[in-house]
């Protein structure tokens, strides 16, 4: 040991000495936050009546502290943290640059959106079952997704977002919930599967796995040919996960099984984590062969948007049938990573922020006006805007918004992506998100006509006609209302957003402020 | 023994397919497991095989000699383990549930929550 304690060691070579400043914590506080208070409601298991309270709370503080962080990141610039102090690459990296806090930011806010509808939603029995704690991992999960800046921790990140969704989606074990978690389990475990291929392959490739350091050597990189192959496994892992049209049929197989705060929490977020990471590696780290495979995307896009609408057009169950819009978006998004240039990314960007909060209202109407109404299928639904004509007035502004028209969030993203299409101009990509549009207002418009204007259907006696539903209560207006607003307020002053998602795509196209965060004495050794 | 491995490697993905492409779940399952432990392997092989020096920083010196073998596949490696294993003990269970609540282990028939007679929404009123 004497022997060891006589070499003089430069322990800055290695690690990062000084103290990081007290607003670098915000990079890991939303893991730190949830993951915690996870543990604490394990540990308090046993009283439920505390689950809802110290959740909501949680969900709140991470909501402040996600606005924080994109102060900090649209002030300063990208932040980074490393692990154990070990500086980057051969420290896991935390690094969150605009998309991925904005991303973080309005997760959080879904979150908090599905925590309060889940204090009704869910009973003693879920609660038992572990409902808030899966909440709490699930929004660890994504909050690490979208932060981290190490392509590896992004695989643990995936994992730990599947691990408790599972948790969600068996939550009262009902047998239509176990057959969709087959489905979904298998499915999504062998797309983080080829994700964690495409990692090793990536590793073997370039040595590293830092993204920042990943992008400085894949720009350096002369031998292209293995680079496609990569590539193309990363757009079909992460596609599996988005679900995109060849691999998308997990999605509607599983997400109207479980309690609906969970579909709303499934169709708000999870599918997102899955375009933000094509974004980070296709757009980022390998865009020369994105590129290339630009027209592959592009097709997957368009079918992907199709399969959605007419899907939508197709379903009398009412949870089904948003499954298929939360599809339709994810085509859309697609189609603005085929296109690739910076507008389409702020486009797609902007549909991923609109999508996230539009979804998940979108479900948990469809679970209101099912209390309401007391069936899911269109069939039997009806009478819904004389039931409650506020709530009825919220579901057609969000359906506005899940169809693309103004004066809601969904036209702006879609008028980005329009303008990004026709400018290179792919006018069959143009005509798609238009045709896919026009479909899905469709859709949507008969939900309107049968389940809210059309008087309720008498003419089953068995059917359930004496359904007394309680009346609702803030659990559910202050989500509801909530998210309305928020969709209403993108739509009316979209111009922050705007900007934050062309500052978001700038930072991919040009990550070298990204770079220089985690690197601030240049490049990597 | 690269090479080795790569064809290894090759044959666990091609069986853990073949399995993962049959209509019984426990089939899928055994697949799954498979793929896990290939691309285990493959993290294993990415990392560059060396036995002879292992990753030992000697006196005098603050980094690795060349040619030491890579310590860091072996971390990836067991995070992957740990991950895979949790997930197939989850997958055993939600198997064996799922045989018990639908009684089959075909999963064509696991049409409960997909109906392959599901009406159309109605035309009109």
């Amino acid at each position: 040991m004497a022997t060891a304690q006589s070499v003089p060691v430069d322990l800055s070579a290695a690690l990062v000495l000084s103290p990081p400043p007290l607003g670098d914590w915000l990079v890991v506080a939303p893991v730190v936050l949830m993951i915690g208070l996870g543990a604490l409601l394990m540990m308090v298991r046993k009283s439920v009546r505390l689950h809802g309270a110290i959740a909501v709370a949680g969900l709140a503080a991470l909501v402040v502290v996600d606005a924080a962080l994109l102060w900090r990141v649209s002030t300063h610039g990208p932040v980074t943290m490393v692990m154990g102090r070990w500086l980057p690459p051969f420290g896991i990296a935390f690094t969150a640059d605009i998309l991925g806090s904005v991303m973080a930011l309005v997760s959080a806010i879904v979150g908090l959106a599905a925590g309060f509808f889940g204090l009704r939603d869910i009973d003693a029995a879920g609660r038992r079952y572990g409902f808030f704690p899966f909440l709490m991992l699930l929004m660890a999960g994504v909050s690490g997704a979208f932060l981290t800046g190490d392509i590896f921790n992004l695989y643990v990140w995936f994992e730990v977002l599947l691990i408790s969704s599972f948790g969600l989606l068996i939550l009262g074990s009902e047998p239509e919930q176990i057959e969709g978690a087959m489905k979904y389990a298998l499915l999504n475990l062998i797309g983080t599967t080829l994700f964690l291929i495409a990692v090793g392959y990536l590793y073997a490739i370039f040595g590293t796995l830092n993204m920042a350091d990943l992008v400085g050597r894949a720009t350096l990189m002369s031998e292209r040919a293995p680079l496609t192959t990569l590539t193309a496994l990363f757009i079909l892992a992460f596609a599996m996960k988005a679900a995109a049209f060849p691999v998308n049929f997990w999605l509607p197989a599983s997400y109207h099984t479980p309690r609906i705060v969970v579909s709303a929490l499934f169709g708000g977020l999870l599918t997102k984590v899955g375009i933000y990471s094509l974004l980070r590696v296709a757009i980022m780290l390998l865009p020369v062969e994105r590129e290339q495979l630009s027209i592959a995307i592009a097709v997957s896009a368009v079918l992907t948007m199709m399969v959605g609408a007419l899907g939508a057009l197709a379903q009398s169950d009412t949870r089904r049938l948003v499954g298929y819009v939360v599809i339709a978006g994810i085509g859309n998004m697609m189609a603005g990573i085929a296109i690739g240039t910076p507008a389409a990314v702020s486009g797609a960007v902007l549909y991923a922020v609109h999508s996230m909060v539009t979804m998940t209202a979108l479900y948990l109407v469809v679970g209101e006006a099912a209390r309401l109404g007391g069936s899911w299928s269109l069939a039997t639904l009806g009478g819904l805007y004389r039931r409650s004509p506020w709530f009825a007035s919220a579901s057609f502004l969000l359906m506005l918004a899940a169809a693309g028209l103004p004066p809601m969030s969904g036209l702006w993203p879609k008028v980005a992506l329009l303008k990004a299409a026709i400018d290179i101009g792919a006018w069959w990509l143009a005509g798609a998100i238009l045709g896919s549009a026009f479909i899905l207002t469709l859709a949507l418009a008969r939900v309107l006509l049968l389940a809210y204007w059309r008087p309720r259907p008498q003419t089953r006696i068995d059917a359930p006609t004496a359904v007394v539903a309680p009346a609702a209560d803030w659990r559910i207006i202050l989500p509801l209302g909530g998210l309305t607003v928020l969709t209403l307020g993108f739509g009316l002053f979209p111009e922050p957003l705007l900007q934050l998602a062309q500052a978001a795509a700038e930072g991919l196209a040009n990550p070298q402020a990204y770079i220089h965060s985690v690197f601030p004495g240049g490049a990597a050794p | 023994m690269e090479v080795l491995f790569a064809v290894l490697i090759g044959c666990f993905f091609g069986a853990a397919i073949y399995l993962m492409l049959s209509k019984h779940t426990v089939r899928i399952l055994l697949g799954v497991a498979l793929l896990g432990n290939g691309v285990n392997l493959l993290l294993f092989t990415t990392g560059r095989l060396v036995r002879e020096v292992p990753p030992i920083i000697p006196a005098g010196l603050d980094t690795l000699a060349p040619g030491t073998a890579n310590p860091l596949p072996q971390a990836l490696i067991l995070t992957a383990i740990v991950i895979s294993f949790s997930f197939f003990a989850f997958l055993l269970v939600l198997t064996y549930r799922a045989y018990q609540e639908l009684g089959t282990d075909d999963s064509d028939d696991m049409r409960l929550a997909e109906p392959r007679d599901e009406p159309l929404p109605p035309m009109g009123y």
